[in-house]
Order: structure tokens, then C-alpha cells, then sequence
């Protein structure tokens, strides 16, 4: 099956962006397709490569650049990214930056789109 | 249409939106702070198990697990990730939170 994930919050600000993970790797193990992760208003601030993880705690960018190397489109929202200073060269690995249209081809492309956090 | 509700509802009224929207039979999965529903002892119990008598309700066992819960109301179906993504194979999903 074909899922989309929509990531609204931040990370390290509640639990939705883990709580995306988790479902994103759980449904990776059954086999789904992961056509996208899209990042939108503060969730833009997952793909930012500027935060400095102390080695004890949970990377949560790193995670999100691990499930784009194994092939999943991670788009930030171009409006909500520079609003908070987010652009190209803060910008971790497996991320890229475009516009609002690319949630609605995720929702037309998808059999399923699941929202977290807001 | 699976309703997904992430906040508690001693601290939201997401659960009860989501309530007047939901129909007869749709699923019910309270997740991250949602979970305090899904707890008995509360002021919620009698009517989280009116609930049940329309919609399935399930809590995230993780998320029970990492705020210490162990007490779910009786009828409320424990569920992990695997077990969230199969929900999501079997309906379209809505989050109110």
C-alpha cells in the first residue's frame, strides 16, 4: 500500500514527530511504500541540520535522513521553511525544499495519508 | 475512517470533536497524551465505556508504557506500531488534535 505521512510540530517540542518515526519505520517493516514525509508549519524545523545533539540523546533529523536514504521523498514546506530561517544550506541530508502542491500529490498519489501533530 | 486523537482529553476537547464527527462503527485510536482516555479510574471511564458501545477503541501501547500506565479500561484493545499500521491498511485516517 501507498502511505503519506504530514508532520506538523517540531522536534524535541512534544511527540509528534516521534510518533511519525515510528509509524513510518513500522510500516516500512511491513513492506508499504512510503511515497513521502511532508513537513509542514513547525515540523519544517526536523529537516534543519544546525541543531547540535548531545551523543546520549535521539537525533531526530539523523533518524529522518536515515529514512531518506532508504528512498523516501522528504519535502519541507518552502513558506513555513523561510519563515524560520530554513533554507538550502541548513538543510540535512535526504531533504529538499518545495512547495505545498507536492502535499496535494501526496494525497492524490497515496492510498493513505496520516497526519501527526499540530 | 480511523479517528486518530493525540491529546488528552483532561486537557483537550479533541476527543470530543471528534466524537460528534464520528460515525457509527469508525475506530478509535488515542495515542500519545490521548492514551489518559483510554485509563480507568478517571472521571472519563463511564463515558469512554459509552463510547465503546459505537466505536472500537484501541490505545498505543507504547505510549501507555512510557507515561507508566497500566490500568486501560476494560474493552479498550492495546495495539503497538505493527498493529497501528494495520488499522491504517483497513481505513483512511483522520487526526484531531
Amino acid at each position: 500500500m501507498k502511505f503519506a505521512v504530514l508532520v506538523q510540530e517540531g522536534p524535541y517540542h512534544h511527540q509528534s514527530s516521534d510518533s511519525a518515526y515510528q509509524f513510518v519505520t513500522a510500516a516500512m517493516d511491513k513492506r508499504h511504500e512510503i511515497i513521502g514525509v511532508f513537513f509542514y508549519h513547525d515540523g519544517v524545523i526536523n529537516s534543519s541540520k544546525l541543531a547540535d545533539i548531545q551523543a546520549d540523546d535521539r537525533n531526530i533529523t539523523k533518524r529522518w535522513s536515515e529514512v531518506g536514504e532508504k528512498g523516501v521523498d522528504l519535502v519541507v514546506c518552502i513558506a513555513a521553511a523561510k519563515r524560520r530561517g530554513i533554507n538550502d544550506d541548513v538543510l540535512a541530508p535526504g531533504f529538499r525544499i518545495s512547495g505545498l502542491g507536492q502535499l496535494t500529490e501526496m494525497a492524490i498519489k497515496s492510498d493513505r495519508l496520516v497526519t501527526f501533530g499540530a | 475512517m480511523l479517528h486518530l486523537v493525540n491529546k488528552s482529553p483532561f486537557a483537550s476537547t479533541s476527543l470530543e470533536s471528534c466524537l460528534k464527527f464520528a460515525t457509527k462503527g469508525a475506530p478509535i485510536l488515542l495515542f500519545e497524551d490521548g492514551i489518559y482516555g483510554a485509563m480507568s479510574g478517571t472521571a472519563l471511564e463511564a463515558k469512554i465505556k459509552d463510547v465503546m458501545k459505537d466505536h472500537p477503541v484501541y490505545a498505543l501501547k507504547e505510549d501507555l508504557m512510557a507515561r507508566g500506565i497500566d490500568v486501560v479500561i476494560d474493552g479498550v484493545k492495546t495495539i503497538d506500531y505493527p498493529g497501528f499500521v494495520e488499522l491504517v491498511e483497513r481505513h483512511k485516517t483522520c487526526t484531531w488534535s
